[in-house]
């Protein structure tokens, strides 16, 4: 499978009135074609600004280091997303290449103009396409994800449709230009379980049809597992762990994604106490010196968490941890 | 045994107009007969999907909306109230006694007032103290049960994370003393690790202080972990109602198991796909006839497209499901 885009040491700090915030520290990953990629964590570990990083959408405040690289890998050759400087070059990133879904499809439609309009708009902006063709390829869309009546939902404004409809129009919108790359952010979390389960589905359809490449956003482990091949959990800015989902999902190895899965409330089990991750992500202006997880860690190992970065260690051949507990084969 | 039930409700709606005009009036059925009991002492958890009625009954409990049609009664054993006409004094008097926990603890707390004044507010507003001094020593106690520092108690709410945020709503909602707390999606808004430490402090009150917990939520899981009786609502009614083992061992509504079935599996390999629901809940203005579930059921029959189940025990102990086919989908293992 080919590379879609690949992510090299991504540093992205904002300025603030309280100086420099840390957001994303020394990010690298990549997606490849007919991959889905679950992006995890908490509330404030950096996922969401990471994804917004892809598309150049982060704030004017932010800034990225000199070493930070984000390449996505077209048909006409590389895009190196952060030179990107003019709106009309961004185009390729921004409902072109990439299309993005929000968490509140309520927040994402414009609510005085009708789902259609918004669908024609921006097929006309990203193809060739006349209006007449666009709306035709719009209602296809819209009936390809499950919509009954796409003639007569067209008409209708986000306000007519309910949550589930409206994260289905979304996810036709966000496809309908046939972008090569999806950031799904939270899909499913403002949707009831069985919706949840149907969007799920709809999406794991999708990859298979148009082969593309997706990133899920979620905090919820067990979408994660159901929906991804690959897993990157993300704790107070940093990537802590990777690998293929059965692999970090039935053994996690660092102490957070552990500790992640044990506060899980499980259903198999409901007789053992629920296991929090104790205290709270401190804030982006306290992070802690040496491993970012070491104010909450139970299996400190020395003082080289409190003050030495750990460094990225390959538990076996695909699966990363960084944390100081493991040392790569051969250096024991 | 109406004795050990703190509240009972028989036949209860929450009906809501929508609508002016005299072609254009309707009602809208939030909760529809509903009869419920809930033990005192216990953790009882409300599960349902989003219209489904389940914030309405809480609130209606909470005397926060009215009581259209039907009863409810309030036992706590000093007093027994009747909520459907309660008002004046015994209404102000039944506020102490029966508390919310919001959902979002990041809009239910005045950013403007510090968490002691916060927690205080409630002591002050019905004058259940009479210093300054017996208030500040009521706050501290009860910041303390809820793990609160002393120190925090001058801070102001922006200082504090999503965690300690839902702790000072706990402790706001319990600083009168209730004994039945309303907690509507309390832990929703919260991440996974801290989530667990916020139901284990729940658990917590509920067994050192005595209160009745009725826990709104939409998460099964979560309510499989801390509640002791768990009631299934769709549209409006109660379709299912048992302790919480034999509900998850054994439902006995098709709603029940299709809800078990949507919760994604930790297991990536466990497919579970063969028995999600279609559809979407059907809007309460317009609901279908007979069972409000037959629109998404699998199991669904001509029967169930005209007469509307009753809610009737089913095998176990003070378990109780409204579907016409329970006995037979049983019998043939369907579910």
């Amino acid at each position: 499978m080919s590379d879609l885009i690949t992510v090299q040491n991504l540093t992205l700090k904002f300025r603030t009135d309280e100086g420099l915030i840390t957001a994303v520290e020394d990010v690298s990953f990549r997606v490849r074609k007919g991959e889905v990629m679950g992006l995890v964590g908490e509330s404030g570990s950096g996922k969401s600004v990471t994804a917004k990083a892809l598309m150049h959408l982060n704030a004017k405040n932010a800034v990225y280091t000199p070493e930070s690289k984000i390449i996505l890998h077209t048909d006409e050759g590389e895009v190196d997303v952060l030179a990107l400087r003019k709106a009309s070059e961004m185009k390729v990133v921004r409902g072109g290449a990439i299309s993005m879904i929000f968490q509140e499809p309520m927040a994402s439609f414009a609510p005085a103009i009708s789902i259609g309009k918004q669908m024609i708009e921006q097929l006309m902006l990203h193809s060739d396409m006349t209006k007449a063709q666009a709306r035709t390829h719009s209602i296809e869309m819209l009936d390809r994800v499950g919509i009954s009546d796409p003639h007569k939902r067209v008409d209708q404004f986000a306000f007519e449709l309910s949550g589930g409809m409206r994260q289905r129009a979304m996810i036709a919108m966000a496809l309908s230009t046939q972008p090569k790359l999806l950031i799904a952010d939270e899909p499913t979390t403002a949707l009831d379980v069985t919706i949840q389960a149907q969007v799920i589905d709809l999406m794991k359809d999708l990859v298979t049809e148009f082969d593309m490449g997706i990133i899920f956003i979620t905090h919820d482990l067990g979408v994660v597992a159901q929906t991804a091949d690959y897993v990157s959990v993300m704790y107070l800015g940093r990537l802590i762990e990777k690998g293929p989902v059965r692999e970090v999902i039935r053994d996690p190895r660092h102490p957070y994604t552990q500790g992640l899965i044990a506060a899980l409330p499980k259903l198999d089990d409901l007789e053992s106490p629920l296991t929090p991750v104790p205290g709270d992500i401190p804030s982006p202006l306290e992070r802690p010196p040496g491993c970012v997880f070491n104010t909450r860690c139970s299996k400190i190992v020395g003082d080289q968490c409190m003050s030495v970065l750990p460094p990225d260690v390959k538990v076996d051949p695909v699966h990363r941890v960084a944390c100081h507990i493991y040392k790569e084969e051969g250096q024991a | 045994m109406s004795n050990d039930m703190i509240i009972s409700a028989r036949d209860l709606s929450v009906g809501f107009q929508i609508g002016t005009g005299i072609f254009n009036k309707h009602i809208l059925k939030a909760v529809d007969s509903v009869s419920v009991d809930i033990e005192t002492g216990s953790f009882f958890g409300l599960v349902g999907e989003s219209g489904s009625g389940k914030t309405t009954l809480g609130r209606a409990f909470l005397k926060a909306v009215p009581i259209t049609n039907g009863t409810a009664t309030y036992d706590d054993g000093e007093v027994a109230l009747d909520l459907a006409t309660l008002d004046g004094p015994a209404l102000k008097d039944y506020r102490k006694r029966a508390q919310l926990i919001f959902q979002d603890p990041y809009a239910a707390l005045s950013p403007r007032m510090t968490v002691r004044d916060i927690i205080a507010e409630p002591l002050e507003v019905m004058g259940l103290t009479n210093s300054r001094a017996e208030t500040d020593d009521r706050v501290r106690e009860i910041a303390a049960k809820c793990r609160l520092n002393l120190e925090h108690l001058r801070r102001f709410p922006h200082a504090f994370s999503g965690g300690q945020r839902q702790r000072i709503s706990i402790a706001r909602a319990l600083v009168s003393g209730p004994k039945f707390v309303v907690a509507d999606e309390s832990v929703a808004a919260l991440d996974v690790s801290i989530q667990a430490d916020v139901l284990n402090l729940l658990k917590e009150l509920q067994r050192d202080l005595g209160i009745t917990f009725m826990f709104i939520s939409h998460d099964l899981s979560v309510v499989a972990h801390t509640c002791d009786h768990v009631a299934v609502m769709y549209l409006g009614r109660l379709v299912e109602s048992a302790p919480t083992r034999q509900l998850f061992e054994a439902p006995r509504h098709p709603y029940t198991k299709a809800l078990f079935s949507a919760i994604p599996s930790l297991d990536p390999d466990d497919d579970k796909s063969a028995q999600k629901l279609d559809g979407e809940i059907p809007s309460p203005t317009n609901q279908p006839p007979g069972c409000k579930f037959h629109t998404r059921c699998p199991f669904a029959v001509d029967r169930c497209k005209i007469e509307e189940p009753k809610l009737e025990h089913a095998d176990g102990t003070g378990h109780e499901v409204a579907c016409h086919r329970w006995v037979e989908l049983m019998e043939q293992h369907a579910l």
